[in-house]
């Protein structure tokens, strides 16, 4: 499969440029269009009834599919590193009730044309969503592969129209202790921080995700709405994000500054780097599998994504800017 | 100190106020007690609770690690608490036993590190065994040789945990009375005071196990440092009234 990533789509070839004014425009012109191509059934999707019950999402079928077993839905939302909401793995699905993910906004702001805070059901019904199957690969040396919903990051980019001088995208997950029961024991100094460089949040593959399995994305997966970036570890892929920021230079992330030399500022997947608890040359599929005996994969370089985006790379030392 | 302590594992066995009759019963009540945890791995593993786990090779090893830390300690504890009255005495008797359940279950969880969380391929192992390729486990641990042989190399949790175990196995090895006895009370007595850097070593390997900004065993290292304090205290104790004895000795004297 060929991406191209060095040309950025043209906003304009998004939505039609007197729709630029504000969010609901875009919106409008969705509908509008969808309405056209006969998937009308779409607009069904565009006022969930309820904010928190996992609702069905309309999706189409993305192209960026791999063929691996899916893990079935039950693990992928009971394995949740969110210290947030506690630090074993299976305690999110137990405490994430109290985050009340409606109302909620997206404030984008810094080094853009058109800073503005986006509601989540306009931020969600901007695009149609896409279901793409893709590699989940945690540092811990375990993986899943799990269909998410949602389109490309890059297309809220366009819409907010980044100045030339913005080189990197910084995303703030929310921090709110009377949602989030462990927030003082995550030991995370204030809220979340994660950032990739314009090109990689430009990269078509970078997910803005609101759903996984057809629905809405459970509290502990990082409902309403995250990113997903499959080939960098799993911690790259921020959850509950309430900020966009642009800004020109590489910015702080949270696991980084909690320990430098085990987490990169790229943190791609890459199986000939040795972790700090573990080797990463493979991995343990969490998949359909019921046996209590793990799964071993062997760690694909970019996660297997290598062809669409070893590119953005090029002439790096890897084992540098790890 | 090293009187007391050698009282506890031979003769001494007779002065312990227990009913005879009941060390039986106790003895197999501990054995099931310190068994509980391993039963209950082995019901959830029948049951299906284990597979239906995410991620059934984590909670194992978190599991058999927890427990060895947990079962080490309440040997720790065993000697401190029997001290607070005499007629605690007779818990010495389970000194050893509780011991050896710290080493079962820390051998549990290096098996777990060996078979299931190196990258060991247990389910093409098994595919192969019933293949008919007998070499096939042996292939498999071969291959994943050098990962483990890295991890000792570079990770110094994995060093101190196995350093943790190899001191287990050796008071493990020489915990039969045949052994104490061809040993002589005195060195025996030196070679377990290993339990206590067991003890500790498990605590850091606890410790640097864990990511940065996770939580660290807060709880279990207070206790490990509130067992090793009772010690020092009661120590300090008998150093007093022995002195005030033979102060009161010579002052008699004069």
């Amino acid at each position: 499969m060929l991406i191209r990533t060095e040309k950025a789509i043209p906003s304009s070839e998004i939505t039609a440029k007197d729709n630029y004014q504000s969010f609901r425009a875009g919106r409008r012109a969705f509908l509008a269009r969808a309405g056209m191509l006969g998937v009308g059934a779409a607009a069904a999707a565009m006022f969930p009834s309820a904010a928190n019950a996992l609702n069905k999402l309309q999706t189409v079928s993305g192209k960026f599919n791999v063929s691996d077993t899916v893990t079935p839905e039950s693990k992928a939302q009971s394995y949740n590193n969110y210290y947030e909401f506690g630090i074993d793995k299976s305690e999110p699905a137990h405490t994430a009730g109290s985050l009340r993910t409606r109302p909620w906004t997206v404030k984008v702001e810094g080094l853009v044309k058109k800073p503005q805070t986006i509601d989540i059901d306009a931020l969600m019904h901007y695009r149609p969503l896409e279901q793409r199957v893709y590699r989940f690969r945690c540092v811990e040396a375990w993986s899943m592969v799990i269909p998410w919903d949602g389109y490309s990051l890059s297309e809220l980019i366009n819409f907010v129209e980044p100045l030339p001088s913005a080189k990197y995208i910084v995303f703030n997950s929310l921090a709110d202790s009377s949602q989030m029961p462990n927030l003082n024991g995550s030991g995370f100094e204030g809220a979340y921080q994660e950032g990739l460089r314009m090109d990689e949040a430009m990269h078509p593959l970078t997910l803005l995700t609101f759903g996984s399995y057809g629905e809405t994305l459970a509290n502990q997966q990082g409902a309403p709405v995250r990113v997903i970036v499959p080939w960098k570890y799993g911690y790259k892929s921020p959850k509950a994000i309430v900020k966009i920021r642009f800004v020109d230079k590489q910015p702080s992330t949270t696991w980084n500054d909690l320990n430098p030399p085990a987490y990169g500022f790229y943190s791609n997947v890459n199986p000939n780097l040795d972790g700090d608890h573990s080797s990463r040359s493979h991995d343990r599929r969490l998949d359909s599998s019921s046996s209590i005996f793990p799964k071993i994969v062997a760690t694909q370089m970019f996660n297997g994504y290598g062809d669409q985006v070893a590119s953005l790379y090029n002439g790096m030392d890897l084992s540098k800017y790890y | 100190m090293r009187e007391d302590l050698l009282l506890s594992e031979s003769e001494g066995i007779k002065k312990a106020r227990m009913p005879s009759r009941a060390i039986p019963y106790l003895k197999a009540l501990v054995h099931l007690l310190c068994l509980l945890p391993a039963l209950h791995l082995l019901q959830m593993y029948r049951n299906g609770a284990l597979a239906a786990q995410a991620d059934p090779v984590n909670f194992i090893t978190h599991f058999t690690g927890k427990w060895t830390l947990w079962i080490l300690l309440t040997d720790l504890a065993i000697t401190p608490v029997r001290r607070l009255t005499p007629m605690l005495a007779w818990l010495i008797r389970f000194r050893r036993m509780v011991g050896l359940y710290a080493f079962f279950y820390a051998t549990l969880h290096l098996l777990t590190y060996i078979f299931l969380f190196s990258g060991y391929d247990v389910q093409t192992a098994l595919a192969g065994l019933h293949a008919g390729h007998f070499a096939e486990p042996w292939r498999q641990l071969v291959a994943i040789w050098p990962t483990m042989l890295d991890d000792l190399e570079k990770r110094r949790f994995i060093q101190v945990g196995l350093v943790t175990w190899i001191i287990l196995l050796t008071l493990a090895v020489t915990s039969p009375q045949r052994v104490l006895r061809a040993m002589g009370g005195k060195n025996w007595q030196r070679l377990h005071y290993l339990i206590y850097a067991a003890g500790f070593l498990a605590l850091v390997h606890y410790w640097w196990s864990l990511k940065k900004g996770v939580p660290l065993p807060t709880k279990e290292t207070l206790i490990f440092w509130i067992l090793i304090l009772a010690r020092v205290v009661y120590w300090i104790i008998q150093r007093l009234r022995r002195r005030s004895a033979l102060a009161s000795q010579s002052a008699a004297a004069a």
